[in-house]
């Protein structure tokens, strides 16, 4: 089957990132050397990318598993019960390589991939969110990325349709030269209508639906498992070209294909197009596959098999269908003027064996293609410890009107709208919620109920202190869930890292998880899928640590929810989870320390599980019995920073007593987790609900008409001078 | 003729994404269920109103609007508007009216060249007789959402000179407390929706079937469509 003239050497297979020792696994598994077209399939299926190999040892140990759960990770999303009979399908998924290479293509495709990956399961998605990482935003490589960025998610949501309801972006140098995009979609399926990727039936026909093949994104999943460097460049054709518009087609077509009762299984071709696709379906079916490749539609010519099978072109799926249905699928992807092309078979064999010009250019087991995966326990080490920055060692005087209007002209803290007016975020008309808000909230169509959802990663902390940081990431996501009244019922991680192979990076990756682990067990949030980025580094250097969680949750009735906008003068201002005595406040790895303190890496603010957990069942109970009308999570630039927010979206003003001792910027900007800012009309009854339920709250304030903040007796600033700032620094910054 | 008796008919392009959302707002107000019609199909039955909805009919890949304004169904949907039909195109479907001729003008790429998707404070204007503005007041506000790429309305001075002359411009943007700029796009005059010459035919950037209820945070939309139905029936 293999000439002599295409056996490879182990010279090729490091070109394509394996190991000696994965070489000597491969030669050994098929008892000969392999061809191109089989080592380039190998090195995909083994790739960082594909096989988790450096983390699922320690993916291993989070929870996954809860009454609600009805899919977790291993398929293409995961899958919770929202009640209903429905159930909330959802992912996230990082193009960070991609994107920094073309910033516009990379995120585009990110969307349009994470997208399949839901409708793969049956699920409409009906909403997107975001997590976006850049560099130094005072740099013209950060403006071209950022605006090719924001501009490809808009590119492929807008013109699909779904919504982007919401999302987070930081900016650090440790980004400037790999840059993070991670895409999170959500979808809407009958809970006994969900599709799966296992094989069935020997003999069955297998199908390939939607776009083309062209050589796009060849081992495209081989690139995002290496470090970046100089040589980046020349990577451009390895990143694969959207189409918005076919990929509402393939939606479409996929759907309605679905409702009716054709498909067996069915795999989207995202990473490693149809060498993952195949192996997976087959795999988790115990079965083998056979593919005819001069079948598959091309859009160029003399495409090799290994081209083929390693082709990331976007848009297209592969089914196993029942054996009767083909004529009734050729039907609907007609309609939708999509390819529908039958090109093999599912078989008993366990082999993928791959057919050309009527000659076989494959034939390998699948079982050593995925359970003989390489799975490595990586060298690590201990976190080292941080120092805890005492308030009392950052010294100013300024009043804290000052303080707050340059916090907010912060670029971490600065209004996203820039950004976020860049996409969709109405589009079905079920948004509640959209962008600004803790939570974005997305009504079930045509029912009351509604899903709340938020990305969240404190990168800071993470680096300072990765254990906390990983449970502070799933914290606030609880949080921001619980602000607007919703139930938070399981997560999705992205977890991006840099290079594996060094210690302290292995060490960063697990302990992140750990705190993960223990913020998802004990606040009853699951992860359910997720995905893994490593080697994001540029010529050694690598980015700040950045586990990202996608939380949702589920609110019974949308009218019950709340935003975080103060609603009327004369409700009282009050702060859950903070006591009477004075505090001075936690400025360690706080956005305050970044302005006023030294570069040092201070321990971040700790996080009590068991407070998140309480404090958070507290307002979302309150918000529910209308007790509170507004409410808002304190977390970057604290409570000051907070008060501002709802005071710039409602227009409204707030007179606010500050504490008589204590640290007064530490009080005002510390960042002590646990925490929110509300607001009631019935402030007495508030407070007794919390003495009840033993949760400490302080009154701190009112909401009054004149639009200024006040803090104390004579520290005052409007919130137009504020809103200036605060609106006006990433445009500002955008412009260069 | 009451609401419920209201025919009207949805045009459906393959990359059309507003289609359900004008759906559910038209059920909401006349209690039925507005009829979808696909793209392909080369013919209309009697309707009292065609909508065209937005979204990316073709993936607006060429000029937006261009490929759906050539589609087998936009011959009837002209024969309709021929015979004083009322026709409403919204976003996309604004585009594509443009593109078939139905109203006047051209919609290009927004001024600052960005998708812009927020909320705009519009000003009804006096027009001619047409049951899209008849029955609403002269100067009230209404705020809508937009989300366009590509709604930045031109047509030659003199052209506008005589849109405004005859009463054809239905609505522009108009100052408000909205943050942004009060016109979105750039268009010129601050036009947001114009009117044919019979005033049978609308073609407007915002977005009413988004703003239906409180939930949606205005129901300015569900106003507007209101008073239009309600004209349709009278």
């Amino acid at each position: 089957m293999t000439s002599a003239s295409d056996n490879m050497t182990f010279k090729n297979a490091s070109a394509m990132g394996l190991s000696r020792d994965e070489w000597d696994l491969i030669t050994q598994r098929l008892g000969r050397v392999p061809n191109l077209c089989e080592l380039g399939i190998f090195s995909a299926m083994w790739s960082e990318h594909c096989s988790y190999k450096s983390s699922k040892k320690w993916l291993k140990t989070l929870p996954i598993d809860g009454p609600q759960v009805i899919e977790g990770p291993g398929e293409n999303a995961g899958a919770v019960d929202i009640g209903g009979g429905l159930a909330a399908i959802f992912k996230i998924e990082s193009h960070n390589h991609p994107s920094f290479i073309e910033p516009y293509q990379g995120a585009a495709t990110g969307v349009g991939g994470i997208l399949r990956d839901v409708f793969t399961m049956g699920a409409r998605p009906v909403a997107l969110l975001n997590a976006l990482r850049f560099g130094e935003v005072n740099n013209d490589r950060t403006r071209h990325l950022v605006s090719g960025v924001v501009s490809g998610i808009g590119g492929y949501g807008n013109c699909i349709g779904i919504p982007t309801v919401g999302g987070e972006v930081n900016f650090d140098k440790s980004y400037n030269g790999n840059i993070l995009v991670n895409a999170m979609a959500v979808g809407l399926a009958n809970s006994d209508r969900i599709f799966r990727s296992a094989a069935t039936g020997p003999g069955n026909p297998v199908i390939y639906v939607g776009a083309k093949t062209g050589r796009d994104g060849i081992h495209g999943a081989t690139m995002a498992s290496a470090e970046f460097s100089d040589e980046t460049e020349s990577k451009r054709p390895t990143v694969q070209v959207g189409d918005p518009f076919t990929g509402k087609l393939l939606m479409e077509a996929c759907l309605e294909l679905m409702a009716s009762d054709s498909v067996l299984s069915i795999q989207d071709m995202g990473a490693a197009g149809l060498t993952s696709s195949s192996v997976e379906m087959a795999s988790k079916g115990g079965l083998g596959m056979e593919i005819d490749l001069d079948l598959v539609p091309t859009r160029e010519g003399n495409m090799s098999a290994y081209e083929l099978m390693l082709s990331e072109s976007q848009e297209r799926m592969l089914m196993v269908l029942k054996p009767d249905a083909t004529e009734r699928a050729r039907a609907v992807f007609d309609k939708w003027d999509l390819d529908f092309m039958p090109i093999g078979q599912v078989t008993e064999t366990g082999r993928l064996v791959l057919l050309k010009n009527g000659g076989a250019v494959c034939d390998i087991p699948i079982g050593p293609l995925v359970d003989d995966a390489p799975e490595y326990d990586r060298p690590h080490g201990e976190a080292p410890s941080r120092p805890q920055l005492a308030s009392a060692e950052i010294v100013t005087d300024s009043p804290i009107s000052l303080v707050l209007k340059l916090m907010l002209g912060h670029v971490d803290l600065a209004s996203r709208r820039w950004i976020y007016e860049q996409y969709d975020s109405q589009v079905m008309a079920d948004t509640m919620a959209g962008p600004g808000g803790d939570a974005a909230l997305v009504r079930v169509h045509g029912s009351s109920r509604g899903l709340a959802i938020s990305t969240d990663c404190t990168p800071r902390y993470v680096e300072a202190d990765p254990k906390t940081g990983g449970a502070q990431a799933v914290a606030e996501a609880y949080r921001n869930l619980s602000a607007i009244g919703a139930t938070p019922l399981a997560i999705t991680n992205n977890l991006n890292f840099g290079n594996p192979e060094k210690p302290e990076i292995m060490t960063q990756l697990i302990e992140s998880v750990t705190g993960m682990g223990d913020a998802a067990r004990m606040l009853d949030t699951p992860v359910v899928s997720g995905n893994v980025s490593l080697y994001n580094e540029t010529d050694g250097n690598a980015i700040q640590p950045c586990p990202v969680i996608g939380m949702v949750g589920v609110i019974d009735n949308v009218e019950t929810a709340v935003g975080n906008s103060f609603i009327a003068a004369g409700n009282h201002i009050l702060v859950i989870g903070q006591g009477d005595g004075t505090i001075d406040g936690w400025l360690g790895a706080s956005i305050y320390q970044q302005h006023f303190g030294d570069n040092k890496i201070y321990a971040p603010p700790p996080i009590d599980l068991s407070d998140e957990r309480s404090h958070g069942s507290f307002v979302r109970q309150q918000i529910l019995a209308g007790k509170i009308n507004a409410a808002h999570d304190i977390s970057d630039g604290g409570l000051a920073v907070a008060i501002a927010e709802m005071a710039m979206k409602s227009g409204l003003g707030a007179n606010i007593t500050t504490p008589a001792s204590g640290h007064l910027h530490g009080w005002a900007f510390g960042e002590d987790q646990a925490r929110f800012v509300v607001s009631t009309a019935d402030d007495a009854a508030l407070i007794a609900a919390a003495k009840d339920a033993g949760i400490e709250i302080t009154k701190i304030g009112m909401v009054v008409a004149d639009s200024e903040l006040k803090f104390g007796d004579s520290d005052t600033i409007s919130i137009n001078e504020v809103c200036g700032v605060f609106e006006g620094c990433i445009p500002s910054l955008m412009v260069g | 003729m009451t609401l419920s008796a209201l025919r009207v008919a949805i045009i459906v392009f393959p990359g059309s994404n507003c289609d359900r959302d004008i759906m559910v707002a038209i059920e909401q107000l006349t209690s039925r269920r507005p009829a979808l019609v696909w793209h392909k199909e080369a013919s209309l039955e009697a309707a009292d109103l065609v909508i065209i909805p937005g979204g990316f009919s073709f993936g607006d890949y060429l000029r937006c609007g261009a490929l759906a304004g050539r589609s087998p169904i936009m011959n009837a949907v002209l024969d309709h508007a021929a015979r004083g039909g009322a026709v409403m195109g919204i976003c996309n479907g604004f585009q594509v009216l443009t593109e078939t001729g139905m109203v006047p003008g051209v919609l290009i790429r927004n001024a600052e060249l960005k998708f812009a998707c927020r909320n705009v404070r519009l000003q009804v204007c006096k027009t001619l007789a047409s049951p899209f503005t008849s029955k609403l007041a002269i100067n009230k506000n209404l705020t809508l959402p937009i989300a366009h790429n590509e709604g930045n309305y031109f047509a030659e001075p003199g052209e506008l000179d005589q849109l405004e002359g005859e009463g054809q411009i239905a609505f522009r943007y108009t100052d408000s407390s909205i943050i942004g700029k009060a016109n979105p796009n750039g268009a010129a005059r601050d036009i947001a929706g114009v009117i044919s010459r019979n005033g049978r035919v609308i073609g407007m950037m915002p977005h009413p079937e988004r703003a239906m209820s409180d939930l949606h945070g205005g129901s300015d939309g569900a106003y507007f469509l209101l008073k239009s139905l309600e004209a349709l029936v009278s």
